[in-house]
């Protein structure tokens, strides 16, 4: 069993990465640890639980900012933003329904640049994140970006770490934007498409501003909550549409009227029954447990051809762009089959056990002067790979 | 501004330089007479100028990567360039190093509507890409002011801006894949039509990176479906303050404008003098807001703003009812530059983020700097995301003048900082805040930066002297301090 360090302030951070870096022992970095399946198992020498580095230290909702300690549970961020009507608008998914764990905390979130559906309109967690505060695998503090959107000042390392699955420092405060939650969400539901490629690109080449994409083939669809999908007997594709009142409702009708020709028939959810349906789709809440899963980034247009050819169960989100793919287990997870699929693009093993994840690319690999380069960005921030050795 | 000092064995070997260049890009694709470098002695920031020692212009990613290969191997600098319409000079030429020029990549490679986005070669032009697509009704969304000139090239160099980006994000924001090279010579791509690249987002991270870690040959864009409507408003208030509050007022209510736009007296009355644009003489703050999107929104919450308007006490209100009249509000705004130029022999561009609601103090304090400078300054201000540029006049014919106005300047910045901004917002450090770096960054920050270039280019040979003022070698960056004795388990809670 490995130490588990669970510093109670920034300097104990340093002090416990120090401490790595002299004795050559590596850390996994873990908040909650509600996404280890991510990636391949770490097996490092100690644990450094960032729990209690704990707080939200600056929020100004008429600034649209937020800044907290890594630490910090999404639940208590939520809730903050709830009460000033504020949201993340790249809508991170809840690791629920893939790793079976609720919660997670803001290093975490951003760490893994978990978005969500809104992500085709609004931008990803690594374009909301402002700034962050870190220790280094030299054992040193730095600092990058700031509190303000509008930001020029150096590298934005700020990216860089989004998504870098805690391999290239110990981020202990992160600042990231906040938006307004739109006044009213409503969702466009558009039953057995002829082609959803077209319908989606119709949508999305018009002027209507639509905040999610997403495509349920029939099976998938009679798992959802919401009757009016779970009971359409066909395909489902659906839009979603936020914003003032006034202007939803024009632009819900445009959309329908857009839409009708190129499907059996429209209908419209309303805002309870929307909300309920873009969780689904956000937290990949289709797939029974033991189904292997993988998520397909691809050039939006190639999404839909590129899953029916897999012959697994899916659901199309960002408009084409992001395929959640459900496999039935295997020893490789059917790696080669999936990859080749694709003609570009990258994908991710999100689920499986750790035995097959420790035998294949959890994620994409990269072709030969790429690699090389990534492995020494990775030098600069961590020459000795004490953070989360393997994972990636 | 001190650049590192020219190396006078490299000058010494400028013929050996230009035929291993001339091996590499035949015909006129090689600057070499003093007439010719001269149109590239400078770029936006025009206090400073240098010859370069030669100038090469590519036409294919091949002969970049030949070109970067060849100069890494004979140890010659290299600073890229675009259009030159950078203000922070960060195409400012170096006296020994080659400025490479991508003023050929000119080509539109691929328009893909049914994946919202353009492939473009980094020496088209700004305005070249909405041109490209706006028979359908689609545009590229970041519109710098310098969009007819700037290149797409120069845009992911400097991670460029513009009034829209409140609602539809900077370049990085809509940006999706590059095919770059690197300093020895490998051609890398990042990115593609899908989203968020695969691995570490070095994407991100070479955005804004100023042409310090590689050369960008190759950009693929997020293009966007034009808004059914668009209308403008002038909002005149008696004092900066109740402009700043009614911009915080506007937002926290939860309306993200696609423009938001913010002048004061000095900036109001240039601009109004030197084109009709409808500006009120007698405020002390003017807004223009635009709301785009369909009609119905549109009219939504230009009623909500008249409304909130009205409440935190404006002095002036106007709402474009044509789109020749919308044009109009813009026009003075649009046109902000020559404006001042008219009342000013010479002015610096500023460009530093705040936090908004600091905006009141911050104009006092540099009204009061003003005063002790002895010039004049007059502010444009990206207000909905707190990007503030303030004009400083001067005159360099008046010995001293610009060292007071650089001086200015750097107060200027020193202040955004500490009210918790940042140096700069749009126009990149370059050379001309380069030595205010230390304002914001401990040297630790900086040099895991700088670990970051070491990592793209290990020479330290791509644009030397820019956004860092201290360089470093990269062996030295790399050494790690590593205490002799094994450290003892730290004084930390375990479990």
């Amino acid at each position: 069993m490995a130490d588990i360090f669970k510093p109670e302030k920034g300097t104990q951070v340093l002090d416990a990465v120090k401490w790595a870096v002299s004795n050559k022992a590596s850390l996994e970095i873990i908040g909650q640890g509600t996404k280890r399946g991510l990636g391949r198992a770490v097996e490092a020498k100690a644990v450094l639980d960032m729990s209690n580095i704990s707080g939200i230290t600056l929020y100004e909702p008429e600034e649209l900012v937020m800044t907290a300690r890594a630490g910090t549970p999404l639940t208590e961020v939520q809730a903050a933003l709830d009460d000033a009507n504020q949201m993340l608008a790249f809508e991170p998914w809840s690791p629920k329904s893939i790793y079976g764990a609720e919660g997670g905390t803001v290093g975490g979130m951003f760490a893994a640049n978990v978005s969500g559906p809104r992500r085709i309109l609004a931008g990803a967690a690594r374009d909301h994140m402002l700034g962050f505060k870190a220790v280094s695998g030299r054992g040193e503090d730095f600092k990058s970006g700031g509190r303000v959107v509008k930001n020029v000042t150096g590298f934005d390392l700020t990216k860089l770490m989004a998504g870098s699955m805690g391999t290239l420092g110990v981020m202990t405060e992160v600042s990231f934007k906040v938006l307004p939650k739109p006044e009213k969400s409503r969702t466009v539901l558009l039953f057995g498409a002829s082609s959803e490629t077209k319908a989606m690109i119709a949508a999305q080449s018009s002027p209507y501003e639509v905040s999610g994409y997403a495509h349920l083939p029939r099976s998938m669809a009679e798992r959802s909550s919401v009757d009016y999908v779970k009971n359409a007997g066909q395909d489902v594709t659906a839009f979603r549409i936020e914003g003032p009142a006034p202007s939803v409702t024009v632009r819900c009708e445009a959309l329908r009227k857009l839409l009708a020709p190129l499907g059996e028939s429209v209908e419209e959810l309303h805002t309870t029954n929307s909300q309920a349906l873009w969780a689904e789709i956000r937290d990949v809440s289709y797939f029974t447990p033991e189904k292997q899963i993988w998520r397909l980034s691809v050039t939006p247009s190639e999404g839909p051809e590129i899953a029916k050819s897999l012959n697994g169960e899916y659901v199309l989100d960002w408009a084409g762009g992001l395929i959640w793919l459900a496999l039935d287990p295997s020893d490789d997870a059917e790696v080669d089959k999936v990859r080749g699929a694709m003609q570009s693009g990258h994908a991710t093993c999100m689920r499986a056990a750790d035995a097959v994840r420790a035998k294949i690319d959890v994620f994409q690999p990269q072709d030969t002067a790429l690699a090389a380069l990534t492995k020494r960005v990775r030098a600069g921030f961590d020459p000795h790979g004490i953070f989360n050795p393997g994972r990636v | 501004m001190k650049m590192p000092k020219p190396d006078q064995d490299i000058i010494a070997r400028r013929s050996e330089i230009i035929r291993r260049l001339q091996a590499i890009v035949p015909g006129d694709g090689v600057i070499t007479n003093e007439n010719e470098l001269s149109v590239f002695e400078c770029d936006g920031l025009m206090a400073y100028k240098q010859l370069p020692m030669v100038v090469v212009l590519p036409e294919s990613t091949q002969q970049v990567s030949n070109i970067l290969k060849a100069c890494q191997d004979m140890g010659v600098k290299i600073v890229p360039r675009g259009a030159g319409t950078g203000l922070s000079g960060g195409a400012l030429p170096l006296a020994d190093g080659v400025t490479l020029g991508l003023s050929k990549f000119n080509k539109i490679l691929d328009i893909d509507l049914d994946n919202r986005c353009a492939v473009v070669q980094p020496g088209v032009t700004n305005q070249a890409v909405t041109n490209a697509v706006m028979d359908d009704n689609f545009y590229y969304a970041p519109d710098p002011s310098s969009k007819i000139a700037c290149t797409i090239g120069g845009n992911v160099a400097e991670n460029a801006g513009g009034m829209h980006c409140l609602k539809y994000g900077l370049t990085t924001n809509n940006l999706l894949g590059v095919e770059m090279v690197l300093m020895d010579g490998d051609v890398i791509r990042l990115g593609g039509k899908h989203l968020d690249a695969g691995g570490l987002d070095l994407l991100g991270a070479i955005t804004g990176s100023e042409g310090l870690l590689g050369i960008i040959t190759e950009v693929t864009v997020r293009i966007l479906k034009k808004p059914q409507t668009a209308r403008a408003m002038l909002v005149g208030f008696d004092t900066v303050a109740a402009g700043g509050n009614c911009v915080a007022k506007i937002i926290s209510s939860g309306i993200v404008p696609g423009a938001m736009e913010m002048m004061d007296k000095v900036a109001i009355d240039a601009m109004q003098r030197f084109v009709d644009s409808g500006y009120p003489l007698d405020v002390e703050a003017l807004l223009v807001v635009e709301l785009d999107g369909p009609e119905a929104e549109v009219d939504y919450l230009v009623e909500r703003i008249e409304q909130i308007s009205k409440d935190v006490g404006s002095t002036f209100l106007r709402v474009s009812q044509t789109e020749q009249e919308r044009e109009q509000f813009w026009k003075g705004r649009m046109s902000a530059f020559p404006s001042i130029g008219r009342i000013s022999p010479d002015y610096l561009t500023m460009d530093g983020t705040i936090p908004r609601h600091r905006l009141p103090d911050v104009l006092t304090r540099m009204n009061e700097l003003s005063e002790q400078f002895g010039l004049r300054v007059a502010n444009v201000f990206h207000a909905g995301d707190g990007n503030l540029h303030p004009l400083i006049l001067y005159d360099a014919n008046v010995p001293g003048d610009l060292d007071k106005a650089e001086e200015f300047g750097s107060e200027i910045l020193k202040l955004c900082v500490e009210v918790g901004g940042v140096l700069s917002g749009e126009h990149g450090i370059g050379v001309e805040k380069r030595d205010l770096m230390g304002e914001m960054f401990t040297e630790d920050d900086m040099k895991q930066q700088q670990r970051l270039k070491c990592a793209f280019d290990t020479s330290g040979l791509l644009n030397p002297g820019k956004v860092y003022p201290t360089l470093h070698r990269c062996a030295e960056l790399g050494h790690m301090h590593v205490h002799g004795g094994k450290l003892p388990f730290p004084d930390i809670p375990r479990y």
